[in-house]
């Protein structure tokens, strides 16, 4: 307890700076689930690729040796558009082959989860396994390094050294943390608004509110799931260019783990509801920060859940409720 | 005197015939007074000679099959247990390795860690002891509902793993060891020894192995196939009474609309924990045996994945269908083993495998029979709607 | 009607997949040896797919080098083929697997099992069937205390790692308050508290990190500098190993950082970048030499692993089996009785076992130092 109150600041911010990264995979979860009701559960594959396109950019732009985060924002815009590509085109190609057919067919819940899981499997092994994928196709030679030692460890060949810019309470804050944080509630912002404002908003609102409803006045459902889809993509694209940023390493297996993080987030929230995602990333990024200094590092995931089981008796659809058919115009 | 006699016999009549109709299902397993009878039998011996006989095509051949049929049978047991939980009451549960692991947890803690309990005595405790655990995660969790419940009860499975971790009194991370093997049933020879088969060419011969009747040993798996398979059959007949009484009534109307359930009168809470307990019980069964079997347990052995794969096992397999899962388990445990071959590609195809049944058989590969009904019906509102609409 | 074609082509594939798998012949078994007309197998017991299916190539990257040097060695010897056994490091599927090895008469000795966990589930096995299992990797102390007569490891245990590595941190970096963290495995909660053991009252704080669980470690960089220590020891694996140094060093933290043998490999530096400059990692083993790395570099075998943590260990758990068959052991029994009996110099260290299957002696414990992106030659910590 001490501790939390000596280090309060460096705590609670580096809380937010995880929180961030989660809260902006958390969309693609709440996005997906807004408007179809179903728990996407690829959707961390979606921000594993993301990652591994930052990495081969930075590699094929010849970017090596360290830097500061300013003397690096050239790859990095370059790394974030890769980034954003990659994860906005898995996620379209995941609610082509693994939601699609099934959601046309009105199939149950957990069919289109398993299916979900299937496509988990296969991108992460994809990526796992792309030595092997590249040698059946020939390309191992042209490819080299983008795809030797698949299931190590990948690094960023630029290693980006964060600077203290910021004095909070007792605490530095870092240019890399500003970033992360202040980039997240930008992007949280923008599609607020996109949600609101534009008429994809409106549509995906009123898909999400009554598909039939919202058919018959001349939205089309299919095009509007691929929208959401996309979105989350772009969104988990995002978090992964500041992700490798923070974190600089990546492999196979990341999404995992911190897709059932992102997606407890957003269930913390109120999943549907994009401002609980926010909400819900922040808090858990937070308390998981709090409960480590607290009962140690090892109590940090049981925390999170705790905290979720919580919450949910006391709100039963999260903090903010599911609301993104419901948000006003 | 005939007075009392006829009052009781008159009392007894109805409970006799009650106590009837409550064994007609075990019967039927049994098909008795069918012409099924025998084949039945001669198909339930084929599964019990399996591991002696290495069939072509189905041996695995580079693990141990009497190995693997094991590992299939406690997948079986726990896809029938998960069963009860997603296709009968309809949750979904996606921290079912939890239950998993406190039974073998309850096996290694009182058998090799602070006990030296036999094994069978350590059974029914890790019965009594997953089923109150069911009991004690589901009555916070079950309140919450649908797609909560998944994220909630996938919590409460990685919970149980690293309290086990973090807990010394558990073994903490190194697990717990030496868990013993279950006692032999009679001699050490085994009651007798009855040979396995090896086949070259298409033909069989006789090999010099020999598998030791109710010798539990560490070599020899077998033995330990008997068990669960026996357990399997029991663990049937016990879900056919349940799912045709009352309770998997209840069960169904609370999965189809708990709303509706509830105003009829059926206190689905109640009914809904009943669900969680009994998978639990049958989940920690499964772990129970597997603790026996491998003689160590440790907290990676219990991770989130072994959920989704069960999950998936019940799911592709066609939940509420207790064939179905049994079938989906035997997919999800037995395919990897058979194809390893595959090496690395295993997962990868697993998961296509995964997305091409589903979008192929959208309800499982063997659905429920209500299932089917209420496909059905939707099948058929949606058709008048589209007419509607075209209209 | 799109929906369909593609769902039908993934289909096909895996049909085709099916097909293919069929046809393909046992994989994994490469020829050694080829003098003789006998043919006995050694087999490798570890993780080859999965999240720790590195460490598997690493071994393979040994055992393929000793197969190579046993064929060299023993030309008129019987042919020796490895059978590669993918346990993916899991206690739960390794009994089957072990169970085969057992029943397949041609296999003399095991080269594993790879993993602790693995080695508790399958030991008693072996140890019943009489066939020797030569570990290079499975460090757990308790494993050598079990009474398995078959149970013998190339490595030092956790225990011997420990008490050199606190003398490491106290002697040689000469510091005076040492921070622990673990990464809530078997093997680094093991090593961890052996530190803690050995150091006494000069541990000022500990933290525990499960391996995999995260990649953000904040809150335990916020202890470690809010504690003041002068080192941190991390008991776990390479890339944990490098995230935490790296996100240490981004907070300012400017003491001495350690980790053990589960990070001694190129992911580490890669992992930790500029930070790991200075690092200091112990592990009970030599380095790879020259003359190894060359060997594997001229092996014609298409899949030949890659070398990295424990290679070496592999190799010399493999040869000692091997040079066994190459002197005419070709009996379970003699091939066991040749391990137990084995006294020579091995690439990592000279090997004698103990009674109980651990190393005589414990052998030395050594440190690499990171500098300029690379491990120095390693020094012995005495």
């Amino acid at each position: 307890m001490e501790f939390l109150i000596g280090n309060f600041a460096e705590l609670t911010i580096t809380g937010l700076v995880l929180g961030s990264v989660y809260a902006l995979v958390a969309l693609g979860y709440t996005l997906v689930y807004g408007v179809l009701q179903l728990i996407n559960f690829a959707h961390s594959e979606v921000f594993m690729w993301g990652t591994y396109a930052v990495v081969w950019v930075l590699t094929l732009l010849g970017a090596s040796g360290t830097s500061s985060l300013a003397g690096a924002a050239g790859y990095l815009a370059i790394a974030l558009v890769a980034a954003v590509l990659m994860s906005g085109g898995v996620a379209l190609i995941v609610e082509r082959f693994a939601y699609r057919r099934l959601v046309r067919q009105n199939a149950p819940k957990y069919i289109i989860l398993i299916s979900a899981i299937g496509a988990s499997f296969v991108l992460s092994e994809i990526m796992g396994l792309r030595d092997k994928i590249a040698g059946f196709l020939g390309l191992q030679g042209v490819l080299g390094d983008y795809v030797n030692n698949p299931r190590n460890t990948s690094t960023l060949p630029v290693e980006i050294k964060p600077e203290p810019v910021l004095q909070i309470g007792n605490y530095m804050v870092r240019d890399t943390e500003l970033l992360i944080i202040i980039s997240a509630l930008i992007m949280m912002f923008v599609l607020d608004q996109f949600i609101r404002r534009t008429s994809f908003g409106r549509q995906i609102r009123a898909v999400a509110q009554d598909p039939e409803a919202a058919s018959l006045m001349g939205a089309n459902s299919t095009n509007v799931v691929r929208l959401t889809f996309l979105i989350g993509g772009v969104m988990a694209g995002v978090a992964a260019t500041l992700y490798m940023i923070k974190v600089g390493a990546t492999g196979f297996n990341v999404g995992f783990v911190l897709g059932v993080k992102a997606f407890t987030a957003a269930v913390l929230g109120g999943i549907g509801n994009l401002r609980g995602a926010l909400l819900g990333g922040l808090i858990l990024g937070i308390a998981e920060n709090y409960a480590s200094g607290i009962l140690g590092s090892e109590w940090r995931d049981v925390t999170a859940f705790v905290l979720l089981v919580l919450v949910l008796l006391v709100r039963p659809s999260g903090l903010l409720g599911e609301s993104l058919g419901r948000a006003r115009a | 005197m005939n007075n009392i006699i006829s009052g009781l016999r008159a009392r007894l009549a109805p409970v006799a015939d009650r106590v009837g109709t409550a064994l007609e299902p075990v019967g039927r397993v049994l098909g008795m007074k069918s012409v099924k009878y025998p084949l039945r039998t001669v198909g339930v011996l084929l599964i019990y000679a399996l591991p002696i006989l290495h069939l072509p095509l189905i041996n695995t051949e580079n693990s141990d099959f009497s190995g693997v049929l094991f590992t299939v049978g406690t997948y079986v047991l726990v896809a029938l247990g998960l069963n009860i939980v997603i296709g009968y009451a309809g949750l979904l549960d996606l921290g079912y390795v939890g239950f998993y692991a406190v039974g073998a947890y309850t096996v290694g803690v009182v058998t090799s860690e602070h006990g030296q309990w036999p094994f069978f005595l350590a059974l029914p405790l890790a019965l009594v002891v997953t089923m109150a655990s069911g009991v004690l995660l589901g009555a916070p969790t079950l309140r919450v509902r649908g797609d909560y419940l998944a994220i909630v009860t996938m919590g409460f499975g990685e919970i149980i793993r690293i309290v086990a971790r973090n807990t010394d009194w558990l073994g903490g991370a190194g697990g717990i060891n030496s868990i013993p093997s279950p006692p032999d049933i009679g001699p050490e020879e085994g009651l007798f020894q009855i040979p396995h088969l090896s086949w070259q060419y298409g033909y069989p011969t006789i090999d010099d192995r020999v598998t030791k009747v109710l010798h539990f040993g560490v070599l020899d798996a077998t033995p330990y196939f008997w068990m669960i398979l026996t357990t399997i059959i029991l663990v049937i007949c016990a879900d056919m009474l349940i799912k045709n009484s009352r309770v998997g009534r209840a069960w169904e109307a609370t999965r189809e609309d708990e709303d509706v359930a509830e105003l009829m009168g059926v206190p689905t809470f109640k009914f809904k924990l009943l669900a969680f307990a009994m998978g639990a019980c049958i989940g920690g069964l499964a772990g129970a045996m597997y603790a026996t079997r491998v003689g160590f347990i440790n907290p990676p052995s219990f991770p989130l994945m072994l959920s989704l794969l069960f999950v998936a096992a019940v799911v592709i397999g066609g939940a509420g269908n207790r064939w179905g899962a049994i079938l989906g388990a035997v997919i999800v445990a037995y395919l990897p083993e058979r194809f390893r071959e595959f090496a690395d590609w295993r997962l990868l195809v697993f998961g296509i495998a995964l997305i091409v049944i589903v979008s192929f058989r959208t309800q499982g590969l063997f659905p429920g029979r209500q299932k089917k009904r209420v496909a059905q019906a939707e099948k058929e509102v949606q058709k008048l709607e589209e007419g509607a609409e075209i209209v | 009607m799109r929906a369909i074609k593609a769902s039908q082509l993934l289909v096909v594939g895996v049909a085709s997949a099916l097909v293919l798998s069929a046809c393909a012949a046992p994989a994994d078994t490469t020829e050694g040896g080829s003098g003789s007309t006998e043919s006995f197998s050694i087999a490798y017991q570890g993780p080859l797919t999965g999240a720790d299916a590195k460490y598997g190539e690493y071994a393979k990257a040994g055992i393929e080098i000793a197969l190579a040097d046993y064929a060299a060695a023993y030309p008129d010897g019987p042919t020796v083929t490895a059978i590669y056994s993918d346990s993916q490091g899991d206690p739960a599927q390794a009994p089957a697997l072990a169970a085969d090895l057992i029943n397949n008469a041609d296999v003399l000795g095991v080269v594993g099992p790879a993993f602790s966990g693995e080695t508790e589930a399958t030991e008693p096995a072996y140890s019943e069937a009489g066939l020797v299992t030569v570990s290079p990797s499975a460090t757990r102390v308790s494993l050598s205390e079990q009474g398995w007569s078959t149970f013998f490891r190339v490595v030092a245990n956790d225990g011997a790692q420990a008490p050199a590595a606190a003398k490491l941190l106290t002697d040689v970096v000469g510091a005076k308050t040492v921070f622990v963290i673990d990464d809530a495995s078997a093997y680094g909660v093991g090593l961890g508290d052996g530190i803690k053991d050995a150091l006494g009252d000069k541990v000022i704080g500990s933290d525990s990190v499960e391996k995999g669980s995260t990649t953000d470690f904040s809150a335990t960089v916020t202890k470690v500098t809010a504690s003041g220590a002068e080192a941190v020891y991390y008991a776990g694996y390479a890339t944990d190993a490098g995230l935490i140094q790296k996100q240490l060093t981004a907070a300012g933290f400017e003491g001495t950082y350690a980790s053990g043998d589960g990070s001694l490999e190129s992911t580490f530096i890669e992992t930790a970048g500029e930070a790991s400059e200075g690092a200091y990692l112990t592990a009970a083993a030599g380095a790879a030499g020259d003359d190894f790395v060359a060997k594997w570099d001229a092996l014609t075998v298409s899949d030949k692993g890659s070398i990295g943590v424990y290679s070496t260990e592999a190799y010399d758990a493999a040869w000692v089996i091997l040079s066994g068959i190459g002197e005419g052991n070709t009996t379970r029994e003699d091939v066991l009785a040749w391990v137990a009996g084995y006294d020579a110099e091995g690439i990592t260290k000279h090997i004698k076992f103990a009674d109980n299957g651990e190393i005589d002696g414990a052998g030395g414990v050594y440190y690499y130092l990171v500098k300029d992106g690379d491990f120095e030659a390693p020094v012995a910590i005495d």
